[in-house]
């Protein structure tokens, strides 16, 4: 078994602070999508963990500078996308990490990164 | 027997040996080495003691021991060898030679080349250095890039085959409408890389064409029952059908209507037409054959005035939704002028977003100059002269943007 990272990248108009709210059916159907999605992969075995992060604006830094431990706010780089969330899983191969990426993105309607993890023979 | 002798035979049976060792030992640079030893060997023993009985079979057994020993040497290659669990397999397997595993191998070759999570140059770089059994320095040539380039290039898609684990098998009947394009496509654009050139004018680029020729004949042998295979291996034939008239003397282009028709070779046009008959009778059309079905009309006219523009007109109203491409709906306008008239079709190009591709500027101009709108049709010639691939096309386009100045 091989482990891939599934990465789900958040943009400035798809952040919760400019998207207009989803209606609270629509946002129960959507809660209902995803956790049927994640026990699937829990039965067969593929999950291994995942979590959802919140804003970027949450974020700290913290760097050695000069032998001086310095603490900053925000996120790591000025990018316009944030890491929002991810699957740790594992699969087979790429084929099958790729056909769980596509049933995530069917049911977020966002794009995903799928990234494989060192492994012992790599 | 000739080095060069023994590099040929070496050459043709290449692909389908790489294929069986990257199945017995799961690693291209492993089947790779192993196989390069073998060659080295033959090229060593096979002069002077002639060809072994069966030289393919000889060099997947010679490559396979070589590498089975080097890896029981090496720790990182016992690792392969006992997480493989392949050992006894590989060290007693009876090697079938005959069509059937060999090529099932091969087939799973194709699709971890053109696997879609590379991209498509990788697809392509891998698909002639391990299928066609192409040296990196010759697909660099094809190219245009640096051999350190395409080096790079496929080491780094190989590291990616590796780390992301892309597998080695043949997709699942589902999955072929999303993994038999790449495959499509990038055996098109190997036979492109060599039929846009004039014959004769580069031995190693014409191989190209042949070697896309050769790819679809085998994706044909191996997947029969699907038709776009067999439509794609029409349109290239019946593409090359007309290789030697498309290219006047000094290089350049030869247009259609203005094509010698006696040179078209009328054995490619036969076996494209009797190929494309049969996959269209399956009534599951897709791109590869109404493409074909295009070439073939143009190659059922005697004379261009001859043509049934109509036909080719239909035929265009079929293929635009299954491309969306502004290329494809640049063609249809080109036939729609044919029938309705240069103004017509004008109209239909004018929004195409293709303003960087010097054939919509060569098209444009041409339906301008057939409206007597001189002075346009030569500013549409230049600029398709400086966006144009070659220095014939350059000469070619900026004579006829001079011919409309005066």
């Amino acid at each position: 078994m091989n482990q891939y990272l599934l990465s789900l990248h958040s943009t400035p108009d798809s952040t919760c602070a400019t998207q207009s709210p989803m209606p609270p059916e629509e946002m129960q159907k959507f809660m209902q999508r995803i956790e049927t999605l994640e026990s699937d992969m829990k039965e067969s075995g593929a999950w291994m963990f995942s979590g959802r992060l919140t804003e970027p604006e949450s974020a700290t830094v913290v760097r050695i500078t000069d032998g001086d431990t310095m603490t900053t706010d925000g996120p790591f780089a000025e990018s316009k996308e944030h890491l929002a969330g991810f699957y740790i899983l594992q699969a087979a191969d790429l084929d099958a990490a790729l056909e769980w990426a596509r049933k995530v993105t069917t049911c977020v309607g966002k794009p995903i990164e799928v990234r494989p993890f060192w492994g012992l023979q790599s | 027997m000739s080095a060069e002798q023994v590099g040929r035979i070496f050459r043709e049976g290449s692909g389908r040996a790489i294929a069986v060792l990257i199945r017995i030992f799961g690693d291209i640079d492993v089947a790779e080495d192993a196989l390069q030893e073998a060659f080295a060997l033959a090229l060593k023993t096979w002069p002077e003691g002639g060809l072994p009985p069966n030289p393919q079979a000889w060099l997947v057994t010679t490559a396979r021991n070589g590498a089975i020993d080097r890896l029981r040497r090496e720790s990182l290659g016992r690792a392969i060898l006992s997480d493989l669990v392949r050992e006894q397999a590989a060290a007693t397997e009876t090697l079938d030679l005959s069509l059937g595993p060999m090529d099932d191998d091969r087939l799973r070759l194709i699709f971890t080349c053109c696997h879609p999570a590379l991209s498509s140059e990788a697809q392509v770089a891998l698909t002639l250095r391990l299928l066609c059994g192409l040296a990196t320095h010759d697909v660099a040539r094809a190219f245009l890039v640096e051999e350190t380039t395409m080096a790079q290039r496929l080491v780094r898609a190989k590291r990616k085959i590796k780390s992301a684990h892309i597998p080695y098998r043949v997709p699942e009947a589902r999955e072929l409408p999303s993994r038999l394009p790449p495959v499509l496509a990038v055996a098109y654009l190997v036979y492109n890389a060599g039929a846009s050139r004039k014959p004769g004018a580069s031995a190693d680029l014409e191989d190209l064409g042949a070697e896309g020729i050769r790819l679809a004949r085998l994706l044909v042998a191996l997947l029969p029952r699907e038709p776009e295979v067999a439509g794609l291996l029409a349109l290239m034939l019946l593409n090359e059908s007309r290789r030697a008239a498309r290219f006047a003397g000094d290089g350049s282009i030869v247009l259609l209507r203005n094509q010698e028709r006696a040179q078209w070779d009328r054995s490619l046009i036969d076996e494209g037409q009797t190929i494309l008959r049969a996959c269209l009778q399956r009534d599951e059309p897709g791109p590869y054959q109404i493409q074909a079905a295009i070439q073939a009309v143009h190659a059922d006219a005697a004379t261009f005035g001859q043509t049934d523009w109509q036909q080719i007109v239909a035929l265009y109203d079929e293929l635009l939704p299954m491309t969306r491409s502004p290329v494809v709906a640049m063609n249809r306008a080109i036939a729609v002028g044919e029938v309705e008239g240069p103004q017509a079709a004008l109209d239909l190009i004018e929004n195409l977003d293709l303003d960087r591709y010097y054939l919509f500027h060569s098209t444009r101009a041409d339906f301008l100059r057939r409206l007597a709108r001189g002075a346009e049709a030569s500013l549409a010639y230049l600029k398709a002269a400086e966006l144009a691939p070659t220095d014939a096309e350059r000469r070619f386009l900026r004579s006829r943007s001079e011919e409309r100045l005066h």
